[in-house]
């Protein structure tokens, strides 16, 4: 029934708790009908890393601060995916009949902290004793598959570059994201190494923010929003935490069966999808993405970015908020932040620039470290 | 160190202190398991053995890390890979010996080790990859 969004970005002299009050604020406005501290029966949070702020037990720390105690309040953790996961765990609740409104979202507070540092958290997600340990950084982990990806279909660094250009284009047109400029195909494939191939402009961003949708069953909707956004479809599968143990390295298993059983239950094929929000931590990553999510064949991501498919003209338009890569990563918000950004599509409330004209069935994927979490979702507009 | 003992990551490590790649073999099903594991993914046995892998097998693929964390922070720019061993199994690793414009996906890499590390959690002596 309503969704809300913090400003993506540096967000200097702020905790967790006052981002997420921001994100609740906005969704609680969206929904005058709404009495939240009435209303709403549970919140379930997505948050990564609790190395960041010195600060675990999120759930109630942003209940407390959103003004939603003493109801139950949960911390969900899969790595980037969490706060996917935290709406699946919404939705479960709700179609469980235990509750009837419930808030989900997500949050993470990363900018105060060095870089190195934030490379050690993230690293958290994948395995320590095989790769952690061996010195593989997360960049690396993405860049060994842009390597496969690379050598098997002959991707090119120009291809995972265009990602980068497309996603600052539209980022530059949201007034909530981190980086709001765009970004040349040259200073792009001239950037620092990272991870080789990977340079700075292949990697998404290290931001603040909060992100949460409000939830409700479809027999109270009308009580409480003209314009309903239904979850059709809901997908979650897990995979190896090591990259390593994969019999792929050039695609997300976990991410295919995720989205063949959010696609199932949805009754809807990839190319009924009218916007989607991709899980573009990496450029690799949006790649392989559109791969995954049957928008073109195994190996044809690379061509799909240099056909303009994916933009907002194109047949399938791809993560017109600016993506991880300019709207930014603020890893526990994530998977909430695509919902939010599908629920303003659909409603038709984005910036006139980056709408999808009239668009009714969107998509939000989101993945959990190098792949052994992937949620997707299937939203449409009644 | 005696192949008696439990199908642990650490014991895995120990083996490598002593120059070894060792997996676990499923006895009921034949299933290899690396890392070892207590029990077999596949039929969920415990019955399992020790067994010593060849150490050659292909490059998969590769990166040249140039940012990371502060323990690896003075090694950069450190080459990583996914080696396919003999017997199918693929571990990841530092590959050294190599300048990184030679590396090539398939080219025969070798497991080494780095034996200079305590043995001890969550610090383990290191195996890495080089050219045969």
């Amino acid at each position: 029934m309503s969704a809300g969004l913090s400003k993506f970005g540096k967000r200097e002299g702020l905790y967790s708790r006052e981002l997420f009050a921001e994100a609740a604020n906005e969704a609680f406005k969206r929904c005058p009908n709404l009495e939240p501290k009435k209303d709403i029966e549970a919140l379930f949070v997505g948050h990564m890393g609790e190395s960041y702020e010195h600060q675990g037990h999120t759930g109630p720390t942003v209940s407390d601060w959103s003004g939603l105690l003493p109801i139950q309040a949960t911390r969900v953790e899969n790595a980037c995916a969490s706060s996917s996961v935290a709406l699946r765990c919404g939705i479960f609740a709700i179609l469980s009949g235990m509750c009837d409104i419930v808030m989900v979202g997500g949050v993470e507070k990363m900018t105060h902290r060095t870089t190195p540092d934030v490379t050690a958290f993230l690293a958290m997600a994948s395995d320590y004793p095989f790769e952690q340990w061996h010195g593989i950084t997360f960049p690396g982990l993405y860049a060994l598959m842009a390597t496969a990806h690379m050598h098997e279909y002959e991707t090119t660094e120009e291809q995972m570059a265009m990602v980068a250009v497309k996603n600052h284009h539209y980022g530059a047109m949201n007034p909530k994201a981190h980086m709001q400029k765009e970004v040349t195909l040259e200073k792009a494939m001239s950037s620092r190494v990272i991870a080789w191939p990977l340079k700075l402009y292949d990697c998404s961003l290290i931001t603040d923010g909060a992100s949460c949708l409000v939830l409700t069953k479809p027999e109270l909707e009308r009580e409480f929003t003209d314009t309903p956004i239904h979850v059709i479809g809901s997908g979650q599968a897990s995979d190896a935490i090591g990259l390593y143990e994969r019999d792929n390295l050039t695609t997300l298993k976990a991410a295919k069966l995720a989205a063949k059983e959010a696609y199932q239950m949805a009754k809807v094929k990839p190319k009924d999808i009218d916007i989607a929000e991709v899980h573009d931590c990496f450029t690799i990553a949006e790649i392989i993405a559109s791969e995954d999510l049957g928008f073109c064949k195994p190996g044809e991501g690379g061509r799909l970015i240099e056909s303009d498919a994916t933009t907002l003209e194109g047949e399938i338009p791809v993560n017109l908020s600016g993506g991880l890569k300019s709207k930014g990563h603020p890893v526990g918000a994530t998977g909430t932040g695509q919902a939010y950004e599908i629920y303003l599509q659909l409603t038709g409330q984005a910036e006139e620039k980056r709408q999808v004209d009239g668009a009714e069935i969107g998509l939000a994927h989101n993945v959990g470290g190098s792949g052994a979490t992937a949620a997707v979702h299937i939203f449409r507009r009644k | 160190m005696a192949e008696t003992h439990p199908f642990t990551i650490e014991a895995f490590y120990r083996f490598a202190s002593e120059k070894r790649l060792m997996a676990a073999r499923c006895n009921k099903c034949g299933t290899l398991l690396l890392p070892p594991r207590p029990m077999c993914t596949e039929c969920l046995s415990t019955d399992l053995k020790w067994v010593e892998l060849e150490k050659r097998g292909k490059l998969l693929t590769y990166t040249v890390i140039h940012v990371a964390p502060t323990r690896f922070q003075s090694m950069v720019p450190y080459t990583v890979g996914i080696v396919k061993l003999k017997d199918g199994l693929k571990l990841p690793g530092m590959i050294r010996g190599v300048e990184p414009q030679e590396l090539e996906v398939d080219m025969e890499l070798e497991a080494d080790f780095d034996t200079t590390l305590p043995s001890e959690w969550p610090t383990w002596p290191r195996y890495f990859f080089r050219p045969p």
